[in-house]
């Protein structure tokens, strides 16, 4: 669009070519015999395997990817006719069945990884899908242990444990590639994505006002997507900077996503990826704008300041890997959504808990009782699944969110009689 | 001036009619089946025979329950949990929680003096614990659905019933029946096992009396009284439990009329009037 907006939908543009970029050269990457390496998203150590020019694939995403373009049904059922129980995790299902029916995705061909490097040790699942991985491609197969981050006076310790790991991952790196390890190449990945975690972090905090310029579960699921698979390049600086000015531009014209934001909501948990524009159009129906969310923190708590240092190369590499959201302790997680809450002018709490995910799901049913019940903090409980298109149910999902935003509507009205804000 | 509220749910559809001063002049009750929009049509015109009013008279109608936006004649819509919450504050002043019970969803709900939502709890994708799971054990035993709750007061010794699943609670009747247990021992056991379900549901709310029970089950007075045992405390029920939805559904649709609300605002959800 022309006139004031020059930055309008120059996010969501830039990302969907980047991705397709990306994909595109992962695809031809064993012909060009350059090497590949699997990894998980959380807490990745992404930017020392790029000092070493692999490409790199991330079986989270293709699952994400399929289930957001209605394919996962197909090879989810694939993986359940091969043994894999209803109860496995949808993404690794999604994931093993599309490698069992020839890898052949709707967004690119999936090349074969010379290195399977498992960097999420917190769920025992993602750990038995590397395994799997490692069964049928014949790659050399990497555990990173990093530790559950529950005790801040254990941090030091754990942060050196991660660093003895990733030095001994150097050795594997410089065998498979054959380069020697270069660690000024490094610092200049590392600083490319430090200058992205500061754009993000800007975008993430602009929801503080209100209304917000920006949906943080809604549109930062695509805008957190460079962040995760193109971290330590060029092009992330660059998506984050365009994307920081799209949000900058709507600030200066005081708009947001929503015509109108009646509530502001925290979101906790993943979407519902096969159902996602449903699953948005019932809380925009309302006025609903997410102000934060935990799921766009699953790759690194950037907004609590962690960074990538190019002075403190293995150091904080180590420190993203143990702070990402699902590898906190409850405690920890329950203490972020109230700050969340408070900090970002929160109505209410949406939590959207996910059968496939238990490193989510865990502790939310708790969570419930006490934002409900102990902090009086509206709270809207969702279930469904991430990846599997069988668990969701639009009547249903539809008559609670009604339901919990007709209440919050009749309390405010009742509120404004009483004298208080509408 | 009268108001209707419609509630279209997953088995039964019910009408209520209310004047200015919040009478009840008539109700209307069918089973849902497979055409919502009759299953409406039927119970609003039946809730309007021997009143003397004609359809044009109707000021307002509200649609709630699953189908509620099929009901063609609607003018807004509003969630069957904000309008069992107003419908039982409504016949029962002093509710404070409130257990709806219907075909395939029972709801927990905890309201507020004025019949506001306070919190809400429902069964998820599985009709364990709601009516359907009485339907399945009255087919297997080839009882009428309404003859299940005096069936099951003839029980002396309640039989435990393990499955939670309404499929394969069949198979454990039947193998039950094959082991020579009589059917009303059966039958009061399906009735504590749903009771069990539901309670739980119940303390994810808060239990605070007065309890009032709603939805097609609460004309069961087995089900009210292995509720009310579980529970140890008397629910409020009447001949009106099973129309608390459509009955909220009509005092929401006197307050739209009363406050001149635009009709048939279908592009809003409603609700979402600026005040």
């Amino acid at each position: 669009m022309s006139g004031p907006f020059r930055f309008q939908n120059a996010g969501r543009t830039l990302q969907k070519e980047l991705l397709s970029q990306w994909y595109g050269e992962l695809s031809s990457a064993n012909e060009e015999g350059v090497p590949v390496a699997y990894l998980f998203i959380s807490g990745n150590v992404a930017e020392l395997l790029r000092a070493f020019d692999f490409r790199l694939g991330y079986p989270e995403v293709n699952s994400l990817q399929c289930g957001i373009k209605k394919a996962a049904g197909p090879f989810i059922l694939k993986a359940e006719d091969a043994g894999y129980s209803s109860d496995v995790c949808g993404y690794v299902k999604n994931d093993l069945g599309l490698l069992a029916s020839g890898g052949k995705a709707p967004f690119g061909n999936l090349p074969r990884p010379d290195l399977l490097l498992c960097t999420y040790s917190g769920c025992t699942t993602y750990v038995k899908w590397f395994e799997a991985l490692a069964e049928a491609t014949g790659a050399p197969l990497v555990f990173l242990d990093v530790p559950y981050h529950r005790d801040p006076d254990a941090f030091a310790s754990d942060r050196a444990y991660v660093v003895s790991q990733l030095e001994e991952l150097i050795g594997v790196c410089e065998k498979i590639t054959g380069k020697k390890f270069d660690e000024t190449k490094l610092r200049g990945i590392l600083d490319r994505s430090r200058r992205a975690e500061e754009a993000w972090t800007r975008i993430l905090e602009s929801a503080r006002r209100r209304p917000s310029p920006f949906d943080a579960f809604f549109e930062a699921v695509f805008f957190m997507a460079p962040l995760y698979v193109l971290r330590g390049t060029e092009a992330c600086v660059r998506f984050y900077e365009t994307a920081l000015a799209e949000i900058e531009e709507r600030i200066a014209h005081g708009i947001g996503p929503l015509p109108e934001e009646r509530f502001r909501v925290v979101v906790e948990g993943p979407p519902p990826w096969p159902h996602f524009r449903a699953f948005g159009e019932l809380f925009r129906r309302w006025g609903v704008c997410a102000v934060a969310s935990t799921y766009s923190k699953v790759g690194g708590l950037f907004d609590q300041g962690v960074r990538h240092d190019p002075d403190r190369p293995l150091e904080s590499i180590a420190e993203h890997a143990i702070h990402c959201y699902t590898n906190w302790n409850l405690g920890l997680r329950r203490d972020l959504l109230e700050r969340y809450v408070r900090d970002y002018s929160a109505d209410a709490l949406v939590i959207h808990s996910v059968k496939s995910c238990r490193s989510f799901s865990v502790g939310q049913a708790d969570a419930r009782e006490a934002f409900s019940h102990e902090k009086g903090i509206p709270t809207l409980f969702l279930e469904s699944d991430l990846a599997d298109p069988r668990y969701f149910s639009e009547a249903q999902m539809r008559n609670r969110i009604d339901a919990f935003f007709e209440a919050l509507t009749h309390r405010r009205l009742a509120g404004a009689g009483a004298g208080g804000k509408p | 001036m009268i108001v209707a509220g419609v509630d279209v749910g997953s088995t039964a559809t019910k009408a209520i009619l209310l004047d200015g001063n919040r009478r009840i002049l008539g109700r209307g009750l069918a089973p849902t089946g497979a055409n919502v929009v009759r299953a409406a049509e039927r119970v609003f015109r039946e809730a309007l025979r021997g009143t003397g009013f004609e359809e044009w008279d109707v000021a307002y109608t509200v649609g709630t329950g699953y189908g509620r936006f099929k009901v063609p004649f609607g003018d807004a819509q509003v969630t069957e949990i904000g309008c069992h919450a107003r419908g039982a504050c409504f016949l029962f002043p002093g509710t404070r929680t409130i257990l709806d019970m219907g075909g395939q969803d029972t709801k927990a709900i905890r309201v507020g003096p004025e019949g506001e939502v306070l919190e809400f709890c429902m069964n998820d994708k599985c009709a364990a614990g709601t009516g359907r799971f009485l339907e399945a054990a009255a087919g297997v035993l080839g009882l009428p659905l309404a003859d299940l709750g005096e069936v099951a007061a003839r029980s002396r010794s309640p039989l435990r019933i393990t499955n939670v699943c309404t499929v394969f609670v069949e198979s454990e009747i039947v193998s039950h029946l094959a082991r020579g247990s009589a059917p009303e021992d059966i039958l009061a056991g399906v009735h504590l096992a749903i009771a069990g379900r539901s309670i739980a549901l119940l303390r994810r709310v808060g239990i605070v009396p007065e309890v009032t029970f709603t939805g097609g089950v609460s004309r069961n007075a087995a089900m009210v009284r292995a509720l009310g045992e579980k529970l140890g405390l008397r629910l409020n029920v009447g001949e009106d439990s099973p129309f608390i939805g459509a009955a909220g559904a009509a005092l929401f649709a006197l307050d739209r009329a009363a406050a001149g609300l635009p009709r048939r605002e279908k592009s809003a959800p409603a609700g979402t009037e600026k005040s």
